[in-house]
């Protein structure tokens, strides 16, 4: 399972493993809109602690998150970012969006 | 000049070859002993590149996709990707950061990431007849004890 939700009203987290690519983005995608758009919560967090690689298509994931929890009014958190998938996110200036914690920044 | 090794990998377009095709490369490159940064750098570039013959080139079709690996004496390494696609009409405008034909959840950002994780890019396209990108990154020797 490339992504594990625990939700309630306030807090959605997405605990993402694997790969994040242009395959498997889609069936991440549609797992953590699914929840967003029933519970409408106050925070995302989208965990990346077990992500070995990623490419631009987890942009559009995060970005496309974003911008659905922003329209709900809420925010979104990103934490256990690897140092190859945070050099990704700069490029994009994701850190410039939502809030990113590191691998090691967290217990 | 020849390369001193070479290999060529020949795929579907299909979204589920995008990892084969990235750690196959991944994998003949690692022989040159590259950081891990490297490595990745070279993983993420060569995922743009066939996404964006699966998602662009070949879009709702099933073609191939043609991958030429070659290492040079220098340690240089050169990837071509090629398809025979429906191509780009505007490079330029393909290469410009955020621009996307397909905004929907696609970022924009293939090509901006093959240039700052490579130290080279060219592509070559023709509307209708397929496009070739080639990304090249030296592998710099790490210091040995």
């Amino acid at each position: 399972m490339p992504v594990r939700i625990e939700a309630d009203k306030n807090l959605t987290t997405a605990y993402l493993s694997g790969e994040i690519d242009h395959h498997s983005c889609v069936f991440i995608r549609d797992e953590i809109d699914a929840t967003i758009n029933r519970l409408a919560p106050l925070e995302l967090c989208l965990d990346f602690m077990h992500v070995s690689f990623m490419d631009s298509s987890g942009i559009g994931l995060v970005m496309g998150r974003y911008k659905l929890m922003h329209s709900l009014g809420g925010r979104v958190r990103v934490r256990g970012v690897s140092p190859s998938t945070m050099k990704v996110m700069k490029l994009a200036g994701l850190d410039l969006l939502a809030k990113i914690d590191c691998k090691g920044d967290i217990k | 000049m020849k390369a001193v090794n070479e290999m060529k990998l020949t795929i579907e377009s299909r979204s589920v070859n995008e990892s084969f095709a990235r750690v196959a490369v991944s994998a003949f490159v690692a022989g040159l002993d590259p950081t891990v940064e490297e490595l990745s750098d070279i993983k993420t570039a060569v995922s743009e590149a066939v996404t964006n013959c699966i998602v662009h080139a070949y879009e709702n079709t099933m073609g191939r996709i043609y991958i030429w690996v070659g290492i040079f004496e220098d340690s240089t390494v050169k990837i071509r990707i090629r398809d025979r696609g429906c191509g780009i009409a505007d490079i330029e405008e393909a290469m410009t950061p955020l621009f996307t034909s397909q905004p929907q959840e696609r970022a924009g950002l293939g090509f901006a990431v093959m240039q700052s994780f490579c130290d080279k890019i060219s592509v070559r396209s023709t509307a209708g007849k397929g496009t070739t990108v080639t990304l090249i990154k030296k592998i710099e020797s790490r210091q040995r004890c």
